[in-house]
């Protein structure tokens, strides 16, 4: 099959993005905690297991939805509309004047209806079970697309929504699949990132502790710990990254601010265990990024890591980065879940983008709680504790895996025009 | 219970299905569609909180009688009377 010149020539930049981190609730604030190693994760109780640390976000719900909206949707939802509204006031389109039919929805999720279903099998306890009591909102809070659903809904838009479910691989595939979506000419305007609803899930928190991989520490900002001796599992967080994304050419032609220019990405699967990673994969996944961006391994100025603080996870994907990157000097290597947890399927949009503003400080954000590193973990310029000034940056790498074995990999490049 | 007390009930059901309406000048014996923003899920709610609060059982023949206010009252007087 011939692909038709405008799949292949068009270029696909970041012109507007909206984000809710357990430690900021948009890019100014997200990035200056990420300098100033500042953490969000703090005790939270959850039901049937009391308390437990999570990565909590404090966005102002009401300041695109109304109560009722609140009442009747998701909080996967509510981070969905907050992300997709800061995205489009960021991005500076007259909104209303833009054709919704040519804007797509494309939403990252890593589970989506297990809060919900929760929620009404507590509801129904209190009537002993009797299901008459179970709510008709059950079915349009739970629906895979509900999350991007309410986002149309709540900004108008009639062209194409629905989540993409890919664990916690999730977030670069929303934004990967927006870029799809531009260069098919589907959409004009994407969309796209990810969301996490996952702490009001005990079911997430109970599966964690029963595979031993659930964090805990006195101190719940020193509990996610990647590379570190002493880390003990995942903290788990809810949060969302929305962007904006445009072909070039509409971009310049309204003379948008672009924060990035897409460079290369790859999707590929582990086959080989539900759980447990497999660094050959996340290997030939990242060297196909690559190869997708055009560029050798020695152009990467910032590798964000995927790493969760579980020992083999951290490990593996340590091995992963060894075997594509070698040791290069140039290439420094970071993780913001040290920071924020796991945000699970609003991981990989999260961290990109709190890397992002490094095309402009040139600061590489550090791994923070790396006090006894893990000497399978010592990368070169693996960055630690504290941010570090760098000459240039003109790539950005982000690593993002999940469960049955999905990796993903986004490379953004600085723009040139 | 009073055909006040039953208003009084129906009217915290609202509130609570509707935060964002002011309840305030609702009359009743108008359409409460025709008054404040309620769409057929809502009026589900409005039944399945009766459910939940008083053990009654809106039957679906009879979501009619809950258009407004007025025959609200009317209709729930003889099933919440010794409530």
């Amino acid at each position: 099959m011939k692909l038709s010149s405008h799949f292949t020539a068009s270029r696909i930049v970041i012109t507007g993005i909206g984000l809710t981190a357990p430690n900021g609730n948009n890019l100014a604030s997200f990035r200056q905690s990420l300098l100033t190693k500042k953490s969000g994760v703090r005790n939270f109780t959850t039901r049937y297991m009391g308390e437990v640390l999570a990565g909590v976000c404090d966005f102002d719900e009401l300041k695109y939805q109304k109560k009722k909206e609140l009442r009747r949707g998701t909080r996967a939802g509510s981070v969905a509309i907050y992300c997709a509204n800061e995205a489009l006031a960021d991005n500076g389109l007259n909104f209303p004047a833009v054709d919704k039919s040519r804007v797509g929805v494309y939403v990252g999720v890593t589970e989506h209806g297990n809060v919900e279903t929760e929620n009404e099998i507590a509801n129904i306890k209190e009537y002993n079970y009797d299901v008459k009591f179970w709510s008709h909102h059950h079915n349009p809070r739970t629906v895979a697309n509900n999350p991007a659903g309410e986002v149309t809904l709540n900004l108008g838009i009639t062209g194409p929504h629905y989540t993409l479910g890919a664990a916690c691989a999730a977030g670069n595939i929303g934004f990967i699949h927006g870029v799809q979506m531009l260069r098919l000419n589907e959409v004009d305007l994407a969309l796209c990132g990810g969301v996490s609803e996952s702490i009001h899930t005990f079911g997430i928190f109970a599966s964690f502790k029963s595979q031993g991989a659930l964090a805990t520490h006195p101190d719940p900002a020193k509990a996610s710990r990647p590379f570190d001796l002493d880390r003990n599992g995942i903290v788990v967080s809810e949060g969302g990254c929305i962007y904006t994304l445009e072909r070039l050419e509409d971009a310049q032609a309204r003379g948008a601010r672009i924060y990035g220019e897409i460079a290369g990405y790859a999707v590929n699967s582990d086959a080989s265990d539900f759980v447990l990673p497999n660094p050959e994969r996340q290997a030939q996944c990242m060297i196909a990024a690559l190869r997708h961006a055009g560029i050798t391994p020695a152009d990467i100025d910032i590798i964000n890591t995927h790493a969760t603080a579980t020992k083999l996870g951290d490990i593996q994907e340590c091995l992963a980065i060894r075997n594509v990157f070698g040791d290069h000097k140039n290439v420094h290597i970071n993780n913001t879940k040290s920071f924020i947890g796991h945000a699970m399927g609003a991981a990989g949009a999260l961290e990109l983008t709190g890397n992002l503003p490094a095309f402009d400080d040139h600061i590489v954000h550090p791994t923070i709680n790396v006090e006894h590193l893990d000497p399978d973990c010592a990368l070169r310029n693996l960055v630690l504790n504290e941010p570090k000034a760098i000459d240039r940056v003109d790539y950005i790498l982000n690593n993002s895996s999940g469960m049955l074995g999905i990796n993903s990999v986004v490379v953004v490049k600085r723009f040139k025009a | 219970m009073t055909r006040e007390d039953i208003r009084a009930a129906i009217l915290n059901i609202i509130t609570d299905i509707a935060p964002d309406e002011d309840l305030s000048k609702l009359k009743g014996d108008l359409r409460l569609r025709e008054q404040i923003e309620l769409d057929s899920m809502d009026f589900l709610d409005i039944v399945m909180e009766l459910r939940k609060r008083y053990s009654v059982e809106v039957p679906e023949a009879d979501y009619v009688k809950l258009a407004s206010l007025d025959s609200s009252v009317d209709y729930l007087e003889p099933l919440l009377k010794n409530k």
